[in-house]
């Protein structure tokens, strides 16, 4: 963990809003998804319903969270799916490799998989002279280029089609320069085709997970999940500690939610359900599955009553997609693995507050994000909680780096407000002065901040106190 | 642009339940603002004598000051805490309270039990949350306001701030009240619902943001053709005005209070 | 090595649990839709139809000449199938039978490991399924020794067999009514058409990994 801020938000911010090109793509591709979810969830009673169920589930498999886990535990184990548990990102890379290397694996494929994003997998197996290679086109785009996803759903969205063009022209061997999309998806086809097919591992994330059958839920479009699952000899899966749910009946409205939020569509093209590897006399599917399953600070999180909310989530991503900020810098600019408001709130308390705890200021606490979670994550209210923690102030819990914000410059101010504002004889002196001295406050800080954009507003020449006298209200 | 039935599913989406309004009183509280107190008095001067109008006693306590709200947000929940608890000592009749904000009367209704969750006299505190009006809602739901438009035809638009959309959910109040006005034609903002990057000390602490943010919505505020953008929050109007001036657009913010004040009695509210 | 973390993890859990906040409030159950017979099959189509999926309505009697007519417009050289099964034992009977020149029929009846080329070359599949679902439009597939996974997958083409009577009208209807609980196969999936992205410009694409077309047959006597 980090021990200092070593994301320069400010510069991140000012390169994303000063190119025109991230600006409309995202603006375009944000303002679709909103579109989308409106009109998938259109019934605005049944939606309610069935994000109380949503969140009703979530409450309760985290509840049971250590039981639900044993459980789980068992089943895979009565299924043959092995199970691995790895307290830090360093454990799970370090078992991943085992795992190759116990079968001389030199090429894995992967799905779609934040955690292995959290894990900065691909560059540790990199390390070791292990091809990871992305197949989720969007993860593909990106890897080849050498960056990070943008969006947890569409990771390539911050390019264009003749950008990502120019990067098949250039990385894909025999590969022709064209712009039509369903070109595009045709060379991907073919090159990933080819690695399906020589694969040593494949690697997937998990979606849902349930305890009553020990079975692993993955949705996608494109098919590559299920080749990743299914081609190559052996089978990684990947999840937090937190996406495990209680039972089977559970799926159909988390699934609805899920897929629902993150593309508006009532159902994904597959729905992966894998419960054990290549049994007898079964033709294909891996022969060997195992299942990592990762803390990296989750368990610290589910100490805490308020904080544990966090580990609600399910990935769906349409926080990001409604949030003013996010629409208008894209992911990258967070500087940490998930971007949006899911991210303002999960990396501060997964990297310490000293390297992230800058993330829970950039939000104006609008509440779109609130209002659309399909789990009813309290996200601006676990905004002000981090918040609170900065200035050592509010509920104590051992959020790392508690305090680190804290300086007698905003303590004494905030408690300088505070006198007045319980002193209104004190607070109406004081704004007599103001206007009288017609204080032309220095361009220093807050000041200079707000007047980069606006004109500062101008007291009046009577405050509402001093008019409700004159016209003779009654002010007991 | 579609339109959205914004009050059923805000209703439902942030957990608030449907309001039962209560019938027309003797006597309200009013509670001001220090936004407004500072800097649009006349503001809030107009929802007093709006509500005077309807044959209400306005009582405003004179030691009222702030709702504690900037504090709350700003990661010093004592403080607020602070201010806060004497904000509800001073209102301590029975009274409705009715706040010319969404932003401060959410910040009472929604946030003080909350503030207030493991304090012995919690009930105390819900109990006073529940007297908590914003503005709009009251003039609809429970004055049964009726409104005549004096004035001359003017477009205008309705700047949605966050909280009086997603924590108070009166938007369509007070959209409502603009289209009584015969004369006055209400035009869609694009992106209504996004905020205008005030967001209190956001504004202050992430400048570059905010400030794009503001920029966007006086853009569309620019195409919507309106000469004239209201709000029932002043600080947005603070946030959007500003901008606007900054750019010197001939477009002018206005309090929706003082707009239909003026609208209805041909005179600002001061006079 | 990983056992120590074990421990740790659920210490910490265990610590917490202990004094998680009271249970939330149990929220109504969902709404349940109930479709007709020809409803389900009505609903079905649109939804697959709309994804890009080709579906017949036809009947015992039919299909297979249906079966055919498509293989031939497409030019389809050779099909992957599961001979121990009942659409199986149909296929090789109908194809013994035919005078006219058919696909090859493929059989998938050896490990992976040694048909892995011929599965990949193959132009289409064909497979039974478990049942549809009608409110989501999806076919409901399980690997079985039968049936291999890989033939709903790798081919281009997937064709497949549902019964009219086998359509449910809801994911938690037949995960309920077949008691999916007491035991999940090996692999079980949910099919609703042909594989499709959106992660260049949101500009929707069909045919990325999995099969660039689905054809669906539904039986209905």
């Amino acid at each position: 963990m980090a021990n200092h801020q070593t994301v320069d938000f400010e510069k991140n911010v000012s390169r994303a809003l000063n190119d025109a090109q991230l600006r409309k793509n995202f603006k375009f591709a944000m303002g679709n998804f909103v579109v989308r979810r409106k009109t998938i969830f259109s019934d605005a009673v049944e939606t309610e319903k069935l994000r109380a169920t949503g969140n009703a589930i979530k409450q309760r498999a985290l509840r049971k969270l250590p039981e639900l886990l044993e459980q789980l535990e068992k089943k895979c184990a009565q299924n043959g799916i092995r199970v691995h548990w790895a307290e830090t990102t360093d454990e799970a890379n370090q078992q991943v490799l085992k795992i190759m290397q116990d079968h001389d694996a030199t090429r894995m494929v992967k799905g779609k998989s934040m955690v292995s994003e959290e894990m900065h997998l691909n560059k540790f197996l990199q390390a070791h002279g292990i091809e990871a290679l992305e197949s989720d086109l969007g993860e593909f785009i990106v890897q080849l280029n050498n960056e990070t996803p943008s969006h947890i759903i569409v990771p390539a969205i911050h390019k264009n089609k003749d950008q990502i063009a120019q990067i098949f022209h250039e990385k894909l061997p025999d590969t022709p320069y064209t712009e039509d999309v369903q070109e595009l998806n045709a060379i991907a086809r073919k090159t990933l085709r080819q690695k399906f097919y020589e694969a040593d591992v494949g690697l997937s994330g998990v979606n849902f997970a349930v305890a009553e059958t020990g079975t692993l839920f993955l949705v996608e479009n494109e098919g590559n999940g299920r080749m990743c699952t299914t081609v190559p000899p052996v089978h990684i899966a990947l999840m937090g500690l937190e996406k495990v749910v209680e039972k089977l009946a559970d799926i159909p409205p988390m699934m609805r939610l899920l897929i629902g939020s993150a593309t508006g569509q009532l159902i994904t093209t597959y729905m992966n359900m894998i419960t054990s590897p290549r049994k007898d006399g079964e033709k294909d599917g891996p022969q060997e599955v195992h299942l990592i399953i990762l803390d990296n600070g989750r368990s610290k999180i589910y100490t805490d009553d308020q904080r544990r909310q966090t580990l609600q989530c399910i990935r769906c991503g349409t926080c990001l997609n409604h949030c003013p900020v996010y629409t208008r810098i894209g992911g990258h600019a967070y500087g940490f693995i998930y971007p949006g408001p899911i991210g303002k709130i999960l990396n501060p308390q997964v990297e310490g507050l000293e390297s992230a705890g800058f993330l829970a200021t950039a939000s104006s606490l609008c509440n779109a994000c609130e209002e659309v979670c399909p789990v009813k994550i309290p996200i601006p209210e676990l905004l002000r909680r981090i918040r609170n923690e900065s200035y050592a102030n509010g509920a104590a819990n051992t959020m790392d780096g508690r305090g680190y914000k804290r300086n007698w410059l905003e303590v004494m101010a905030w408690k300088a407000w505070s006198f007045a504002n319980t002193h209104a004889r004190v607070n109406a002196a004081g704004l007599k002065i103001l206007r009288r001295l017609r204080l032309k406050p220095p361009r220093v800080g807050p000041v200079k901040n707000w007047t980069q954009y606006r004109t500062a507003p101008e007291f009046a020449r009577q405050s509402l106190h001093e008019l409700v006298k004159q016209n003779g209200v009654d002010h007991e | 642009m579609e339109r959205f039935d914004q009050s059923s599913t805000q209703l439902l989406a942030t957990g608030a339940t449907m309001r039962n309004y209560p019938d027309k009183p003797e006597s309200v509280y009013f509670f001001g603002t220090c936004l407004a107190d500072m800097f649009y008095p006349a503001a809030a001067m107009a929802g007093i004598k709006l509500i005077q109008q309807q044959g209400i006693k306005v009582i405003f306590p004179a030691r009222q000051t702030c709702c504690g709200q900037p504090a709350y947000n700003s990661g010093f929940p004592d403080e607020a805490r602070a201010v806060a608890r004497r904000q509800i000592d001073i209102f301590y009749k029975d009274y409705p309270i009715v706040v010319p904000s969404g932003s401060c009367a959410g910040m009472m209704r929604r946030h003080y039990p909350q503030l207030f969750e493991n304090d012995p006299g919690i009930a105390e505190i819900k109990e006073f949350s529940e007297r908590v009006y914003e503005l709009s809602e009251y003039l609809v739901n429970v004055l049964n306001i009726r409104l005549e438009d004096r004035g001359d035809p003017i477009k205008v638009t309705w700047h949605s701030s966050c909280h009086a959309l997603r924590e108070m959910q009166v938007t369509e109040d007070s959209k409502s009240l603009i289209r009584q006005l015969k004369n006055v034609e209400l035009v869609d903002l694009e992106n209504e619902y996004e905020c205008c990057g005030f967001g209190g000390t956001f504004a202050v602490k992430q400048p570059q943001l905010s400030g794009v943010m503001v920029n966007d919505k006086v853009d569309y505020i620019i195409q919507s053709g309106a000469t004239r953008v209201l709000s029932g929050d002043c600080g947005c109007l603070m946030n959007i005005s500003g901008a606007i001036d900054f750019r010197s657009e001939q477009i002018t913010g206005q309090h929706l209070a003082e707009f239909i004040w003026e609208r209805t009695n041909g005179q600002p509210p001061n006079s | 090595m990983s056992e120590p973390s074990r421990d740790r993890i659920f210490a910490r859990l265990k610590s917490a649990a202990a004094t998680a906040a009271a249970p939330a409030a149990q929220p109504e159950p969902l709404p349940t839709v109930e479709y007709s017979h020809r409803e389900k099959i009505e609903k079905l189509k649109t939804l697959m139809e709309a994804m890009r999926t080709e579906v017949h309505i036809t009947s015992e009697q039919a299909w297979l000449g249906r079966l055919q007519d498509i293989l031939k417009q497409r030019n389809i050289k050779d099909l992957l199938y599961g001979p121990r099964t009942p659409i199986g034992a149909a296929l090789q009977q109908k194809w013994q039978n035919a005078a006219d020149s058919l696909p090859e029929l493929v059989p998938y009846e050896v490990e992976i490991e040694e048909i892995k080329e011929r599965v990949f070359k193959v132009d289409a599949g064909i497979t039974s399924t478990m049942g549809g679902i009608a409110d989501t439009g999806a076919l409901i597939l399980w690997s079985s020794k039968e049936e291999p996974r890989l033939m709903s997958l790798v081919p281009p083409v997937h064709i497949a067999i549902l019964r009219a009577d086998k359509i449910y009208n809801s994911l938690a209807e037949v995960m309920q009514k077949e008691n999916w609980a007491a035991q999940m196969p090996t692999n079980a999936f949910l099919i609703s058409g042909p594989s499709k992205t959106a992660d260049i410009e949101l500009v929707l694409a069909f045919g990325v990994h999995g099969p660039k077309e689905l054809i669906v047959l539904v039986i209905d006597d």
